[in-house]
Parts: C-alpha cells; structure tokens; sequence
C-alpha cells in the first residue's frame, strides 16, 4: 500500500438518511400528498377552468341539456376509458377496445336482431364478446410473452375485420324500443341513461381498485411486476384477469353505443382507443404504470368532451378539436413527465 | 490457515464428507443442508458442488468475490433458480424449491441484493404483498387490518416507519427496512440477507444486528451475505468462502480473521510474471486529471491523473462506484461537483458527445446493449462515430473510402472476421469487442475508459485484449480499465486506484499490489 490515499473527511453527512433526524416520526406533509395527486388535481383545475371559460363565451353552454349533451358524448369513452385505466396502470396498453366495441356491438346485433334472442341474452352476449377479447389479450400478453402494443394491435385489426365480415359491412338495425332505452331512457329526467351507466361503471371500476386484491395486484404489477411475482404474487393470473375486466367494459360500451345509435355500426370504432387512452392519461395515470385513478380518468374524458363541445359552440371548425386535443394530451404528459423527473 | 475447519477444494471426500467431518459419527438434522450443487448458465458454469449447513438460531456468512455464485445459490434457495445437480435438506428432509412460494412455503425468505420492493405502494402493502387480510371471499381489502398488522410487526422489530408511507417516498435505507420487515413478516425458518447493509449507515447497520440478534435467539437461521468484512466478526457465528463457483471451506467462530478470509477468497493461484512491464509513465504529461468528482448518489469525492501511455485500473467491489466515475466523467450521469482537465485545459463534459470531442472514448460493460449495432456490419460500426469523414459533400457516405479504412483495422487489431461486411453480432466476444475499439481508434480518441474489458469474453481471447491495450498504451493512448476481476486489473494496470462506497480509498503502483492490498482497500468500510 503506497501513494496517497486520499483523507477521508468527515463527509458521511453525504448520506440523505442523516437529514432526517433519526428517530423522528415521518409525517406526510400536504405538499407531498398534492404532488402525487398533482395530475389530478390539475386536470380538475382544467376542467373547471374550461368550464368557466366556455360559460362566459357562450350562454348557450351552461344549459341543462347541452350539459347533458356533454355527459351522453362523453358515456362511450368514458367506460372504455375506465377499462382500460386498469390496463394502463399494469403499465400496459389496450389498443383493441375501440374496435373490440364495435364487434361487441355488432354481435349484441346479431344476437338480438338476427338470432332473435331476448334483449338480456343479446347484451349478456355482447359484454362477453369484449371479455372474451380481453382475456385472449391477457393469454397472449402472459403465455405468449407478447408485448401488450403487439398483442393488442393485433386484436384491433382482428375485431374490425371480424366486424365487418360478421355485419356483411352493413349497419345491423334494433327495432326495440327498449333496447335503445338502454341508452337514451332516462331513468332520472334529463340524464340519459347511458350517462348513469358510465357513473355505475365508475363507481364499481372505482371500489375494485381501490378496495379490492384485483385492484392491489393492478398497482403493484405496474409498480414493480418482477417483485411481485417474486413475492409469490400469480401475476400471469392477474394480467389475464386485468385485460379481461378491461375487455368487459369495451363490451359494455359496445352495448351502450348500439343503443345509443339504435344500430349496430361496423365502420365505426377506430380511433375511440385512442380518445379513450388520452383521456386516461389526461386524467393523471401513468403509461409508465402503478399510479393512476377512476376520478382523474373521468375528468380525463369530461376534459375531451367539454373542449369538443365548447369549441362547437363558439363555432370553431371541426378540423381544429382534434389540433386542440393533441395539445392538451401533449401539455398533460410533460407535466406527467415532469412531476417524474422530480422523483427520479 | 489453522483456522479452516473443512475445507474440501477438490471433493476428495465425496458429498457427504461434512457427516464425518463435523458432527464426527452421529448425524444431526441441521436446519438447512445443501450438498452438491451444481448449476450452469449456457457459457457458464455458476456454481459447481457447492456445500454449506445452517443451524437454528446461527449467522452463516457467505462470503467470495463478485461472481464467486453467492447471489446464484442463494437465488436457488429462494426458488429464482432450479439447482442443476445436488440436495438441499430442510429439517432433514430433502425437498425440491422449484418457486419462489415453496420456498415461502419451507419458511426460506429471501431479503435481495436489488430492491423488490413496489415503490407505488405503501410499505404495508409492501410488507404484506400476495398475504393481505381479505373478507369476502378474499376478495375485498382489509385496509385498516393491514395498516394495524404493518403497525405491529413494525413495532415489534423496532423499526420506525409510517405504515401508510409510499415506498417511493422513502429513503433508499427506510426502503431497505420495508425489505426486511416483509422477509421477517413470513414465520422465516431461514432468513437470507444478500448485503443487506450496502445502503445502511453505520447506526443503521447496528439497529439491524440487533434485530438480527433477536431473530437468533428466536431460533431463526440466518444467512448472511457481505462484502464488508469488518461486519463478519460483529455477527457472524460461522464464515463459509465459495469462490469461482466452488466451496472453499468454512471458518468457526473466533477463529476467523479478515486476511484469512480474504486469502480464501481470493485465493486463486495467479501468475506472477503476468503483470505489465514496469514501465515508468510518472515523468510523463497528465491526460486527464480529475478533481473533487461527485455525483448525487455514489461518487463521492473523487479526484485522479492519467498521465499518457498509462493503464490506470479501477478496483472494487460490485456497488463501489467504478462505473458511475466513469459515466459522470463522459457526461452520460450529472455531476455534482468536481473539475475535468484534458491536456492542461478545464473542460465542461455535460454529455457524451462532448467527451467524444474531447478524445475520450466509453467502452462499456454491456456492450452487446451499448457499444455495438450487432445488426450491423463490421464496418458500419467502426465508422459509427466518425461517419461525418466518409461522406461527400452532399452528404452521402462513401463506402468505398470507408471499406479501406475498416479493412486497416481489422488487420491491425487482428479481428476474427471473413469480412468488413460481416454482421457483427456472428462474431465472437472477443472479436466484437475489438470492433468496439477500433470504433474509438478511428474517432481518434486518445483517452479509452474500459469498462470490463474481457467480461463474456473466452480466456484464450483476453489474452489477446490484454496485449492489444497494452500495445495501445504503448503507443501513447491512456487507458483506464475498470475490472470485477482482480488478476485483470494486477495484469493489466500500472497503477491501481482502489474504490470503495463512492470513493477512491488509495492507489497502488503495480509492481507493490497484490489481490490481499487490493482486497483490504476494497472492503475499507465508512467509518
């Protein structure tokens, strides 16, 4: 041993731990509870703001039936929104429910209109449709070891062809009347019925999360899959279940669209993954995976509905919402990835 | 060398030798018996007829240099791995761990290396993972339970943490505990702690002993992985060295002693005359020097000189932060402080590409990942950098030009290949790496930082790596070499520069280093 080794100064306060005063109680300080739900809470700040900013502008917008009219538009995103929140906080991606819910519907459609079977049958048939979906999904995720893009991809292309060969490439008619209650009844006045069943399947998506095993092993899949499984955790199981929950909402937005349009249309359908996925991440849930919630996924398709409506009101062309919703999807991510870089 | 009990390097004994060896002639049921086993990667053999006993209530440490097999064995024992060959014997029965819940199962929890923890979860959902209080039907949370459950456990082992805290929250120490509260969280027949206090301070370390004390006296059996040797005598009852894959020998308690330890574990016979012609590089210019370089997490002070034509070797064990000097160096991680001077110049390196232009070249660990196009040719790799000179001045590249230029080096350097046009990724280790190197040469680099030179390459071909970086340091080029591996750094540095926990603890001139001096500075631990 020779030459210099260097003194070794008293620089052990280096370490962060000896910041803390050893002994101490760690308290969560508001702050640091406010920035993890900092994406939420913005998104809400931005809802409201729009809000505001859309009544002032325009009288027309603040109405109960424009503002039902929001809620109805925003009925169909939002449930595939809510399924897919759960496969997006795996760290995954589900890029089949746009399609996958116009074969739900198509098949609700052939059950009920074709078949002839009772409308309970039809739409039983129809949300098993999208499970069935789903859980292919989640076996070629865990059993093949396909990444979700790839997996789901596939199940897009799939869906739509499958929709398109099973209607003929026509639309399929419901003639019952209350089958298309089943959207546009109103079991409240005023509030079609379409919008109750995008609360109830928030409200169930919202207890499932967050109360229940389903929704732990979601998060800790997302969080750290490896250390889950090592934990002893089936995390095969649970991601096949995961992307089969998130196919039984594609199916019932199938079901709530047919209804909706009183028919079933098989052109339909792309692009609404897309929607639904900006409206999840909007909402403050990570494509990164395990964090994520039902209320800011909500917010997330209310955000696309208002600007969508807001910006028809005051009379801007059609072509420019979507430039407008980009732009949105692009300031909700940097603001994402900034409050992660601050973590890292 | 009194010291060693059994020792058995070349299995003269056979597979049952600690029967007769130990307990003389009645034969104990030990808490855990593990007996030959054996288990090979492809291209590596990880552990070959490896041994060791554990009983209730005792510290076994195992201890060997990087890739000795520790990790692999214990991964075994977690149910990571499946054996290849051998028995493991729990409570006397021999039992086949084939998953990580059979293991849980046997009562054998694993606290790792790497952090496996969920960091977007709080530590009592951490800590309960795969085990939460459920009602119906096991399918709702028992939230408050849980917390109540956490709060409890977290008591009882003195371990001071809010139980509804999110892990990512946490200090990488309070991590650390969330780790070991979830391993003692199970009823642990066995506990295995893979370094557990890489991370821990020193009053930290301490608050685990004593936790570790009292799982002792519960009758718990502990294996204990370290690197700090100065740890061994606080809490270890026995010390069992494996090295290169193989059993070593065990050391009872009081009888072992740091040298003896690190004799064992380094204790490979090495050729003496393979070390680098001394070659006096201290009259010559300063290449680089580096002054005061920190980074936020692990480098931590750390000042050097390389002077031209010098191969300076980077010492120390896993975690030490060899890699990260060299990435804050080259600008890939940010630095907190410190100075880089190149020929007498301060120069202000914020990225690779700035190092790049400033002559110094990054050969990396993971080179299949980081240094090399393996769909590439050969060529095409090697102008990678430097593709700005084979070009018009309309901008398209010029193969002809190249292919030349290519073909030089593929003599030069004696690269294995039947073209410059060949994919490299059919090429061999040695040979892809030797790819990498003329990629720098060609972008005139003058300073190359090698960051484990040889590793997945065969031993016929370091030798030939091995003379390649001496012929270049020959030439002028200044070299550093970051190596796992002892005897490449003893062969192939003029001086050493020894690191442990972030800092440089000393540097040694070749000719008086040896694998003990190398050693004692690479386990130095923070006061």
């Amino acid at each position: 041993m020779t030459t210099s080794t260097p003194p070794t100064p008293t620089a052990s306060a280096k370490n962060p731990e000896q910041i803390n005063p050893p002994g101490g109680t760690e308290r969560r300080p508001i702050g640091q509870v406010l920035r993890s739900q900092l994406q939420q809470s913005l998104a809400f700040a931005t809802l409201v703001v729009l809000i505001i900013f859309f009544s002032i502008s325009s009288s027309s917008f603040f109405t109960v039936s424009n503002i039902s009219g929001i809620l109805l538009s925003t009925a169909v995103i939002g449930i595939l929104a809510v399924g897919t929140t759960f496969v997006i906080i795996t760290g995954g991606i589900d890029l089949s429910i746009g399609t996958g819910m116009t074969l739900c519907a198509v098949m609700t459609g052939v059950f009920i209109t074709d078949m002839g079977l009772p409308l309970v049958v039809g739409v039983i048939g129809g949300i098993a449709t999208g499970a069935l979906m789903g859980l292919i999904n989640g076996l070629n995720i865990t059993f093949l070891g396909l990444p979700p893009f790839i997996a789901t991809l596939a199940m897009m292309l799939i869906a739509q062809g499958l929709a398109l060969v099973i209607s003929g490439v026509a639309p399929i008619y419901f003639a019952e009347q209350a089958f298309k209650d089943i959207a546009l009844g109103t079991l409240i006045p005023g509030l079609p019925n379409a919008v109750l069943i995008l609360f109830a399947c928030a409200i169930v998506a919202y207890v499932v999360l967050s109360k229940t095993i389903l929704g732990r092993y979601t998060f800790a899949i997302g969080s750290n899959e490896e250390a889950t499984r090592l934990s002893g955790v089936n995390t095969r199981k649970w991601t096949i279940l995961i992307y089969t929950v998130a196919g039984i909402f594609t199916g019932i937005a199938g079901v709530v669209i047919a209804a909706r349009l009183g028919s079933a249309q098989p052109q339909l359908g792309t692009g609404y993954e897309l929607q639904a996925i900006a409206a999840v991440i909007i909402g403050g849930t990570s494509l990164l995976g395990g964090r994520g919630s039902i209320l800011g996924t909500l917010i997330g398709a209310l955000i696309m509905s208002v600007l969508i409506n807001g910006l028809r009101i005051l009379s801007i062309q059609t072509e420019w919402q979507n430039v407008v919703v980009g732009i949105v999807i692009l300031v909700a991510v940097f603001t994402d990835s900034l409050r992660r870089r601050r973590e890292a | 060398m009194s010291a060693i009990v059994s020792r058995d390097p070349v299995g003269v004994f056979g597979p049952d030798s600690h029967l007769s060896n130990e307990a003389g002639s009645i034969v104990t049921t030990h808490l855990l018996d593990v007996d030959g086993i054996s288990k090979s990667f492809p291209g590596v053999q990880a552990l070959k007829d490896v041994q060791f006993r554990l009983d209730r209530g005792e510290v076994l440490a195992l201890v060997g240099e990087n890739g000795a097999g520790k990790s692999s064995l214990m991964k075994i024992l977690s149910g990571i791995y499946t054996k290849d060959e051998g028995t493991i014997r729990f409570e006397g029965n021999e039992v086949e761990i084939d998953g990580p819940r059979a293991a849980q199962a046997l009562g054998i929890s694993i606290i790792h290396q790497e952090m496996n923890l969920m960091p977007h979860l709080t530590v009592a959902q951490n800590i309960y993972i795969g085990r939460e209080p459920r009602s119906l039907g096991g399918f709702v949370l028992r939230e408050r339970a849980l917390n109540k459950k956490a709060a409890e456990l977290l008591k009882r082992l003195r371990i001071d943490l809010d139980p509804r805290q999110e892990v990512g929250e946490l200090t990488v120490a309070k991590q650390q505990m969330v780790e070991i509260a979830k391993a003692l969280s199970v009823d642990s027949k066995v506990l295995i702690m893979d370094e557990p206090t890489s991370s821990l301070t020193a009053s930290e370390s301490e608050t685990l002993f004593r936790l570790i004390e009292g799982l002792k006296a519960d009758g718990t059996g502990i294996i204990y992985i370290s690197h700090r040797m100065e740890e061994l005598g606080r809490i270890a009852d026995r010390v069992t060295v494996i090295r290169d894959g193989r059993y070593v020998g065990t050391l009872e308690k009081g009888s072992f002693d740091v040298p003896t330890i690190i004799e064992m574990m380094v204790g490979r016979h090495i050729d003496e005359n393979a070390r680098p012609a001394v070659i006096d590089t201290h009259g010559n210019d300063v290449v680089l020097k580096v002054e005061n370089l920190s980074t936020r997490n692990v480098v931590n002070d750390v000042s050097f000189e390389l002077r031209r034509g010098e191969i300076l070797g980077f010492a120390g064990l896993m975690g030490a932060g060899r890699t990260e000097v060299a990435r804050a160096i080259i600008g890939a991680d940010p630095k907190s402080s410190g100075t880089i001077t190149i020929n007498g110049k301060v120069v202000s390196i914020s990225k690779p590409t700035d190092a790049v232009r400033h002559g110094i070249g990054y050969l990396s660990e993971d080179r299949k990942a980081l240094g090399l196009l393996l769909g590439q040719t050969v060529s095409e790799n090697i102008l990678l950098p430097s593709l700005p000179n084979f070009t018009n001045p309309l901008g398209f590249v010029q193969p002809a030009k190249g292919k030349n230029v290519a073909k030089r080096y593929v003599d030069q350097l004696k690269i294995k290949t039947p073209s410059v046009q060949q994919v490299t990724k059919l090429l061999s280790g040695g040979n892809q790496q030797k790819v990498v190197i003329a990629k720098w040469l060609e972008r005139d680099c003058d300073i190359l930082i090698f960051d484990e030179p040889t590793r997945g390459i065969d031993v016929g071909a370091k030798d030939e790596i091995y003379a390649l970086l001496n012929d270049l340091a020959a030439r002028g080029k200044s070299i550093i070499v970051i190596s796992s591996e002892l005897p490449e750094v003893l062969r192939l540095s003029h001086r050493i520069a020894v690191m442990a926990t972030g800092r440089i603890t000393g540097f040694l001139d070749n000719e008086k280093a040896t694998q003990n001096s190398v050693m004692e500075l690479a386990t130095r631990g923070h006061e």
